[in-house]
């Protein structure tokens, strides 16, 4: 769009023919910038918290809605700290994080060496990159049934369904992660006389190892999503089982508990992650 | 023979389509030459030729008699980016050559430090890459080259992306290392490519003229101006008259460059 055409169009009339309209006053673009001052971003990392909560609390108090529906949220506390004091909270949580210590630990040392293999050797790309491709567009949930019939109801299928829905991914992730290694770098380090088992190991794993912890980051949260799914089908124990049976009897107050809880332990896995990130990648910055 | 051989040296990266072709060169053992031309000459695949980079299609390059078949330690190269390993200390970087060639550690200290000392950073030896300035990491990545002792230390427009008061001091830096840093005491033969031809007429011994589409080598010039040169050289008669012989036979072949590009059909 030209000058002339921005302006309305009397401003054109009024203005004198051979100098042009003066700008009444300078105008300044600002560059887009995507920081504020670390006391803004709190301020609003805490709204972003407080207000739903403040919302959740002024729906349920103006009694519009059926408490057994949407319980408040001190009704919600004093559910968690019913289930804290019965055990059970515990033995649920421990039995959650067990399934993804073995499902998402397993995926990660499936997933890691296959997308390391993927990045770095010429041909392990086009053999496994379609098969991988495929694989990663079937829903693991879809798989329950079938890892039920293979498996049975005991924790193979759930450990199995989780390193279905991470492991597609995070070698592809991994994958991505390693091929972002320069080339003049895997060029200088052959002129400097290392082998390529030794550039695989003393510079591409180095220089992709921040990028395979933020996949392993993202497929956290996603494992982490499947142990709930896993649980909610067939299981005696975790915080999934913990969810049907509440449902059972229509105590919705615990259900929200252990959502909350869900969420936090998630948040916890997301922080060590991204501290561990930090820590590694300290020379990326 | 000792030195560095091309013999009717060819690449075709699209078969039919030469982007070098004849080449054929000799470099005395210790000697310094620099390689100019106008973009699209084929320099920079030149050297990594004789890096055992890239595959000649035709023709051999040949270090001391032996065909050069793949990348190795006997030849050092450093690239415009400095290309050092962002997670490994200025000295780590030094030592990684050293590493592979499996030098014990008390003696690639020994070597590191002597060469940090060289090139002036003994005092970054902890430091980050991250942390320097573009003349710095330059400077580490030709100490790191040189780790190695090569042979050949090849330089691909390592100074292009410095400051004019930086590039000034790295090319007095590497004359100087040219000179005396040799950790076997053997002098290393440079080949370094740029597109300063004030550069190139300052550096080397002989320049080597390329002309484009297909490169070939078009001119050698032998620089007949003294040993040990001070900045203030580049105001004499003498280099000037050469500089400007050099400078002409680079935009003739620039022009003519243009002048194919216009003519041929799209």
């Amino acid at each position: 769009m030209t000058a002339a055409e921005a302006m309305p169009r009397q401003d054109i009339e009024r203005a004198p023919a051979a100098e042009g309209p003066a700008p009444r006053r300078t105008r300044t673009t600002r560059p887009l910038t995507r920081s504020v001052s670390a006391r803004t971003a709190w301020l609003l990392r805490c709204l972003s918290i407080l207000v739903p909560l403040a919302a959740w609390q002024a729906v349920s108090a103006s009694g519009r809605v059926d408490p057994a529906f949407l319980p408040s949220p001190s009704a919600v506390w004093a559910a968690g700290l019913d289930m804290a004091a019965g055990g059970e909270l515990a033995a649920d949580l421990a039995a959650s994080l067990g399934r993804i210590a073995a499902g998402f630990g397993l995926a990660v040392l499936i997933s890691v060496p296959l997308g390391f293999a993927m990045g770095t050797l010429g041909w392990a790309q086009p053999l496994l990159e379609p098969a991988v491709g495929i694989l990663r567009y079937l829903p693991a949930s879809a798989f329950i049934p079938l890892l039920i019939i293979w498996l049975g109801i005991g924790e193979a299928s759930k450990v199995a369904l989780l390193v279905l829905g991470v492991v597609f991914f995070n070698t592809l992730m991994t994958a991505d992660a390693v091929r972002q290694v320069p080339r003049r770098l895997l060029e200088v380090s052959a002129t400097l006389g290392a082998s390529r088992p030794r550039v695989a190991a003393r510079v591409v794993f180095p220089y992709a190892l921040p990028g395979i912890i933020d996949a392993m980051r993202v497929n956290a949260a996603a494992a982490w999503n499947f142990v709930v799914v896993a649980e909610l089908v067939a299981a005696t124990s975790g915080l999934g089982y913990r969810i049907t049976r509440a449902q059972r009897f229509l105590q919705t107050d615990r259900i929200f508990a252990i959502l909350v809880v869900i969420g936090l332990i998630g948040l916890a896995i997301d922080v060590a992650l991204r501290l561990l990130r930090a820590r590694v990648g300290r020379w990326a910055r | 023979m000792s030195g560095l051989r091309l013999e009717g040296v060819r690449k075709e990266f699209v078969p039919g389509r030469p982007v070098l072709q004849d080449v054929d060169l000799s470099v005395a053992s210790g000697d310094f030459v620099c390689v100019v031309g106008a973009s699209g000459s084929g320099k920079s695949t030149l050297l990594g030729m004789v890096a055992g980079l890239v595959p000649p299609t035709a023709g051999r390059v040949l270090l001391d008699g032996r065909e050069v078949s793949g990348p190795g330690p006997d030849r050092g190269l450093v690239f415009q980016t400095a290309s050092l390993y962002p997670w490994r200390t200025v000295a780590q970087n030094v030592a990684f050559g050293l590493e592979a060639l499996g030098l014990p550690r008390a003696a690639r200290r020994e070597r590191v430090r002597w060469l940090l000392d060289e090139v002036g950073l003994g005092h970054l030896a902890g430091a980050l890459p991250g942390r320097l300035s573009g003349g710095q990491q330059q400077r580490v990545a030709i100490a790191r080259a040189l780790a190695c002792a090569p042979r050949v230390l090849l330089l691909d427009e390592p100074f292009g992306a410095l400051d004019v008061q930086t590039k000034e001091d790295m090319q007095l830096f590497v004359r100087q290392v040219w000179q005396d840093v040799t950790p076997t005491g053997e002098r290393p033969t440079v080949v370094m490519v740029t597109h300063d031809t004030e550069e190139a007429v300052f550096l080397a011994r002989r320049v080597v003229v390329l002309s484009s589409d297909p490169g070939r080598i078009s001119q050698e010039i032998v620089i007949d101006l003294p040993g040990p040169r001070p900045l203030e050289i580049r105001r004499s008669a003498e280099f000037l008259r050469i500089r400007a012989e050099v400078e002409d036979l680079v935009r003739a072949e620039h022009r003519a460059h243009q002048a194919r590009l216009a003519a041929a059909p799209t």
